[in-house]
């Protein structure tokens, strides 16, 4: 799967989407292709302040369990609610959308900027292919 | 493995009122009912639910369901940083021994000497070995041990006044269970980058080590079977910024007899008995993980302590600056009692000869894996390799869970994958001191075979045991736990 020319990209393989102020954050489909299928993913409350390069949550396949970076510094402000668990209702998240459409439907975090942060410091898509070219020739 | 029954569990076996004994009726006259003695609220008004089966029902299906099982007595099981050393029977039969098998843990002190004597020597033997002299033998595991001084690191802070003191340093290359511990015991975890060498990024390492640093958790030999050739200079950079410095343990295998953390400048390490010292795992027996720590930690460590009192062996109970119990009674003794045997019986001298041992046999299956499979980095290694199948993935579309399913069909357990995270289709092998070099010989010519066999086949394998390939996605998110009995609705489901 091509990665996608609007977005930024980290090169822990999360990537970042800016709308306005708020950017939309999920991981590439080269992390999930390494990972294999998640299993369980755990993300910040609401409201959580994230820092660019810092862990913001989890996400584990029967594989391994990774760290999540955020691309981005700012405040949650939205949850991809069904794909982690609910402990109010007990309901289980299901991360199956992060396996089938990692760039869409996967998306994790919608974090509004601090102020003055921005995504310069991340990859283009260009850089992002380059660097999976030469760690994954 | 051709056997086929016993596919069922034991319930779905069972027919009512098929018993494997009948007991008599009872022949002492009762004076008084049930109900008087016992609150009814206490009674059950309907016998449990246990399966009903006859004696040879019984035993062909748990004699089937152990032939199933493949364990370091019944074939090679080179499973990288788990020490699948044959465990010698002379410590089951020792272990075995009235004296120590009828032994109760609430018997006084002053009835449990000769137990205690063994374990007070325990204690000074993992000092000696590992240079470090206050030891607890209390944590039931290698992961309880690290959790248990992770424990008496935040104890010890905690006294000195320096709270601020909030992160724990792991390398990327590390056994989870290590973050896993940090954040346990309260601690944030901060990743340190491996060179391309596989060994700890001494750059990433002082960028990130700074006054909020608690604890350094090193593996060494690492988890690529690399000796941390840096260490002296680690555990220098980490004591100058008053943090201590976490020993996993795990590989002392590599380094018995030959070095000692304590002397390369760890404060605390723990073992695990299971793997070093002998005690049987991976068929489900109990592990055994006891720390040694620096003297300015000992008070902190779970009490009790085992001390001597002129000729006289007691438990300490006298120590206020304890973290408190981390495990019933005195640990996991059965296993400590086996790592005891083993060490009395090899000797310093013995256990030398193991580290040399295990480091030949590791370095002879690299050379021959080398010839197989890259190994990306640079040997010659300690007591494991680490080689990546990411060409042959790449060529054949066969991965390395795929060459590890394939291995079970020729009667190999499979070695460590995916693992460590460093490595892409890592496998990860640790032959131990143990096996011959017929052993070594015949597992590297499996996997020359393999390597060349029609993808389809190894995609598809194993195919001579009963289960395949699980559905390892479903089994982690939709976990069944134990068996329930067959309703209407999910009768439908198991027939379809």
């Amino acid at each position: 799967m091509p990665n996608p020319k609007n977005l930024r990209y980290l090169p822990t393989h999360e990537w970042a989407r800016l709308d306005g102020d708020v950017v939309t954050v999920g991981v590439t489909a080269f992390a999930i292709e390494q990972l294999t299928e998640p299993t369980y993913l755990e993300l910040p409350a609401i409201g959580t302040e994230v820092h660019a390069g810092e862990k913001f949550g989890i996400i584990e396949s029967y594989k391994s369990t990774s760290d999540l970076y955020s691309p981005v510094t700012g405040t949650v402000i939205e949850r991809n609610e069904p794909l982690v668990d609910d402990p109010a209702t007990k309901r289980k998240g299901d991360p199956k959308p992060v396996n089938d459409d990692p760039f869409g439907a996967g998306w994790m975090l919608k974090i509004r900027l601090a102020p003055g942060a921005t995504l310069d410091h991340l990859l283009t898509a260009e850089q992002y292919d380059a660097q999976l070219a030469s760690e994954h020739h | 493995m051709n056997n086929t029954q016993s596919t069922q569990v034991i319930f779905e076996i069972s027919k009512p009122g098929r018993r494997c004994h009948r007991v008599p009726p009872c022949d002492v006259p009762t004076e008084r009912p049930l109900s008087e003695l016992i609150p009814s609220n206490h009674l059950a008004t309907a016998p449990p639910a246990l399966p009903e089966v006859g004696e040879i029902d019984l035993i062909r299906h748990f004699t089937n369901l152990s032939t199933r099982n493949m364990s370091i007595d019944t074939n090679f099981y080179p499973l990288g940083s788990c020490t699948m050393k044959y465990n010698p029977k002379r410590h089951e039969r020792l272990a075995a021994l009235a004296g120590l098998a009828a032994l109760h843990p609430l018997q006084d002190d002053e009835t449990l000497q000769g137990i205690l004597e063994i374990l007070y020597e325990m204690q000074q033997f993992l000092a000696e070995i590992s240079g470090l002299p206050a030891v607890s033998l209390q944590p039931a595991a290698g992961a309880q041990g690290e959790l248990t001084a992770l424990y008496v690191a935040a104890a010890y802070f905690r006294d000195k006044g320096e709270t601020h003191r909030r992160k724990v340093l792991v390398p990327d290359s590390a056994h989870g269970t290590n973050p896993a511990s940090a954040a346990l015991a309260g601690f944030d975890t901060v990743t340190i980058k491996s060179g391309p060498d596989g060994l700890v990024d001494l750059s990433d390492l002082k960028a990130k080590l700074g006054d909020d640093t608690a604890v350094f958790m090193i593996t060494n030999p690492n988890t690529l079977g690399l000796f941390e050739t840096q260490i002296t200079t680690i555990t220098d950079w980490l004591h100058a910024k008053g943090a201590l410095v976490y020993l996993d343990g795990a590989n002392m295998n590599a380094i018995l007899g030959i070095t000692r953390p304590g002397d390369f400048g760890a404060d605390m390490q723990h073992y695990n008995v299971h793997k070093t010292f002998t005690g049987p795992h991976g068929g489900g027996g109990p592990g055994s993980g006891p720390i040694a720590v620096r003297d300015f930690l000992a008070p902190y460590l779970p009490a009790p302590i085992i001390v001597k009192d002129g000729a006289k062996f007691r438990l300490n109970y006298d120590m206020p600056k304890s973290i408190g119990r981390v495990r019933s009674f005195f640990g996991n003794i059965g296993i400590l009692f086996r790592g005891y045997c083993y060490i009395r019986t090899l000797g310093p001298e013995g256990l030398k000869r193991v580290a040399e041992h295990a480091v030949l046999n590791a370095n002879y299956l690299r050379s021959r894996v080398a010839q197989i499979f890259d190994i990306p980095h640079p040997g010659p290694c300690m007591h494991e390799f680490v080689a990546s199948v990411r060409s042959l993935l790449r060529e054949r579309k066969i991965s390395a869970k795929d060459i590890c399913k394939r291995l079970l069909d020729f009667s190999f357990h499979a070695p460590t994958v995916y693992f460590p995270l460093v490595v892409p289709e890592a496998l990860m092998m640790e032959p131990t001191e143990t096996e011959s070099k017929e052993t070594l010989d015949a597992f590297a010519d499996t996997l020359a075979r393999i390597k060349e066999e029609d993808p389809e086949i190894v995609r598809t394998a194993p195919h001579t045991h009963i289960v395949s390939r699980p559905d390892e996605v479903k089994a982690a998110k939709d976990q069944k736990l134990r068996w329930q009995p067959p309703t209407a609705s999910n009768q439908v489901s198991r027939e379809r």
